[in-house]
């Protein structure tokens, strides 16, 4: 028994040392390498978000380097876990600062992004959340972000509700203890008000509580709604969808872009469910656009799945990198090169598969919000 | 006569955290410690701190309580309030050494709350009404507006370091050793080892159980400043009951009733993971093997011989008696 556990303890011990060894020897090569560090939940209940973005942050790295780098650049690509808890984010960051980042992505979720952004002021790097979309994500002047900010979802929500007429008695499911939902929650009553929107009723949900929505269905069924909005995420919406089921109710869902995902975690079987869903996301994988079909393409075969809208927003902030590089003329790494990043940013004009952006100095992107509603388990432009 | 000098072993548990403190001011100062490594030591301490406290309740009081980390919860956002409150009035060496006092006696009060009705009674309420206060205390901070509701709270001044995170700890560790081994202390575990015997004695049960319950909910507050201080966000989310039981991991691990296993679990258990990042999606699954092993490991007769080779304790103790030995042997001549 002592034999067999001291034999194991060795195993273990030699794997975490080969292991360490295998990620330092890597970018040696001839070509100068620009190391890109991304964070976000790799493991745990957000797990698909985390993995979604690398992946796609993975194909436009793969992309980039085949076609020849950047002025002379490959990019590598470093990925590591938080859990979307903060503190194992801030651990993360400086195992990414160890490791020789030179760009960060900053973090996935939004409360371990901004405990980030804490130690990116410090080392002043350029960093772009793909998917942070809390306000104080991009709070200090080089922090970026590819996606939405929150409040901004709610209120294009409202509006494109309001005036493409999809329905016009609202009732709203949340989480009360999630700061994506609630910020969007927010944005969006207010938003209603101001444009005439009538909101019938508000019912709203913890994460102590979020298998069970017998009572807020059952509060939508009796208020007379004709759309609900659920801005939250997709596992919470697929028991919503499951449930409501169950119950006969009769309405249109709205999600935004933390729904997305919704036909994995709802599954096979029930993907009927899903059939006339909406949501309100930049990203369409079933869109003709040239460089939609193929990020779509290269991402299902590499790992069998459709990408959703994180795994757009990672890959466009690989290009978005790659453009800041090309606009600030970079050609080695070396002093001044974390502000030369910054300051091509708000000069940039990228043409993404999440639709073409330009940056404010406040980190914010300007794009186009559109919606996508599922059809026979896909998602298909809304007319 | 000559006095006896007696190896305790609460020094060992000094010493550990002393050397600690050490090696990482060696590292810092010559510039050899990686950013990984110095991201960990403000955590670890935390970690220190909520083990050892817990232990007081857990291990010494022998009461199960699972709402350690609402305890911190209330800490943290006591004295991260405070600390937005008067950021324009003191200095930083000021304002934090008072945020600690208002999160430690704020998360004291709570204790004191919620322990004078349950400690009064027999069995294990403790456990169930700590589980529930955890519970409470996350719903009230996410829906009050003065804590930033689920966003969390932003915006505290970045005050806490290494040096405040181990002299606290070093506090820490001496305030419990030495409660444990006072007249309290004494009074404290004779009520985990026999309460009828301990009340016959004329012990005053109800109002020792709520010294060790006040004193570790205290030091957890203090955990919870640390931790709030630390990170530039504090959400509500953190502190949920998966918080509270890594605690009683950490504990259970140590050995119930050992600070010097508190301290040492407590460390190993923060490092592990975060050195099992190279094994990427491997990680979590090692994570949790490591951690069964160890159990194992520990509760196995073959590795307590081992132990009792390695017991620093014993060997001073062997050393002493036979210097004492010796010196006695010179007397007589």
């Amino acid at each position: 028994m002592k034999k067999f556990i001291a034999v194991l303890l060795v195993c273990l011990l030699s794997v975490s040392v080969f292991g360490c060894g295998g990620g330092s020897g890597k970018g040696d090569d001839d070509a100068a390498v620009i190391k890109i560090g991304g964070i976000g939940p790799l493991t745990g209940d957000y797990a698909t978000y985390g993995v979604s973005v690398k992946n796609g942050a993975q194909i436009a790295v793969d992309e980039i380097n085949e076609a020849g780098g950047v002025n002379g650049f490959k990019f590598e690509l470093l990925f590591e876990d938080d859990q979307a808890d903060p503190e194992k984010a801030v651990n993360a960051y400086a195992k990414l600062i160890d490791d020789g980042m030179n760009v960060s992505l900053g973090c996935v979720t939004s409360g371990a992004c901004v405990a980030v952004t804490e130690e990116i002021k410090k080392d002043g790097l350029l960093m772009l959340t793909p998917s942070g979309s809390q306000l104080e994500c991009t709070q200090y002047d080089n922090c970026f972000r590819v996606c939405f900010q929150d409040p901004d979802q709610g209120k294009y929500s409202a509006d494109f509700i309001k005036e493409k007429a999809v329905g016009t008695k609202v009732a709203i499911i949340y989480d009360k203890s999630n700061p994506y939902s609630v910020g969007i929650y927010d944005s969006f009553i207010a938003e209603a008000e101001a444009v005439g929107l009538e909101v019938v009723t508000a019912q709203a949900f913890t994460d102590q509580s979020n298998t069970d929505f017998s009572v807020q269905l059952q509060a939508v069924k009796g208020s007379g709604a004709d759309l609900l909005f659920l801005p939250i995420y997709a596992q919470e919406a697929a028991y919503i969808l499951t449930q409501a089921d169950a119950i006969d109710l009769d309405v249109i869902f709205f999600g935004v872009d933390g729904m997305d995902g919704i036909l994995e975690k709802i599954g096979e079987d029930n993907i009927a469910l899903t059939e006339g869903v909406m949501l309100l996301t930049p990203f369409a994988a079933d869109s003709q656009d040239e460089k939609v079909v193929n990020f779509v393409t290269k991402y299902k075969a590499a790992y069998n799945m459709t990408p959703d809208q994180f795994a757009a927003d990672g890959y466009d902030a690989i290009y978005i990198i790659k453009a800041a590089i090309e606009q600030a003329g970079i050609t080695e790494i070396g002093d001044g090169f974390n502000e030369a990043l910054v300051a091509a940013m708000v000069q940039i004009t990228v043409d993404g598969v999440t639709g073409s952006m330009q940056w404010t100095a406040d980190g914010e992107p300007a794009k186009n919000a559109t919606a996508v509603v599922i059809k026979d388990g896909v998602y298909v432009a809304f007319e | 006569m000559k006095k006896k000098i007696v190896f305790k072993e609460k020094y060992i548990s000094y010493l550990i955290i002393v050397v600690m403190f050490a090696a990482a001011v060696v590292m810092i100062r010559t510039g050899t410690a990686s950013r990984k490594l110095q991201s960990w030591l403000v955590p670890i301490c935390i970690n220190i701190i909520l083990a050892v406290s817990l232990n007081l309740t857990v291990g010494f009081l022998g009461e199960l309580t699972l709402g350690h980390a609402g305890f911190m919860s209330v800490g943290a956002y006591a004295g991260c309030i405070f600390s937005q409150a008067v950021q324009n009035v003191m200095p930083a060496a000021v304002r934090f050494p008072l945020a600690i006092l208002v999160g430690g006696l704020s998360a004291a009060l709570f204790s004191v709350i919620i322990g004078v009705p349950v400690l009064r009674l027999k069995g294990d309420y403790l456990a169930i009404v700590t589980l529930a206060f955890g519970e409470i205390v996350k719903s009230i901070i996410i829906n009050l507006n003065i804590t930033g509701g689920a966003a969390g709270l932003r915006g505290t001044p970045q005050d806490s370091n290494y040096i405040w995170a181990f002299a606290l700890t070093l506090v820490t560790v001496v305030v419990i050793t030495n409660l444990t081994e006072s007249g309290q202390g004494r009074a404290i575990k004779a009520i985990r080892d026999n309460r009828i015997a301990a009340e016959a004695s004329g012990i005053d049960v109800t109002y020792y159980r709520l010294m060790a319950f006040v004193i570790a909910a205290f030091f957890a507050g203090v955990a919870g400043v640390l931790y709030g201080h630390n990170y530039s966000i504090t959400s509500a989310g953190t502190f949920d009951y998966n918080k509270s039981i890594e605690i009683l991991v950490l504990v259970v691990l140590g050995g119930l009733g050992s600070i010097r296993g508190s301290i040492i679990a407590a460390t190993l258990l923060y490092i592990l993971p975060e050195v099992l990042r190279d094994l990427q999606d491997y990680r979590m699954i090692i994570y949790s093997v490591v951690l069964i092993l160890i159990m194992i490991i520990n509760s196995s007769e073959q590795f307590s011989s081992v132990k009792e080779l390695l017991d620093i304790r014993k060997a001073f103790r062997k050393l002493f008696s036979e210097k004492q030995k010796g010196e006695a042997l010179n007397d007589q001549e």
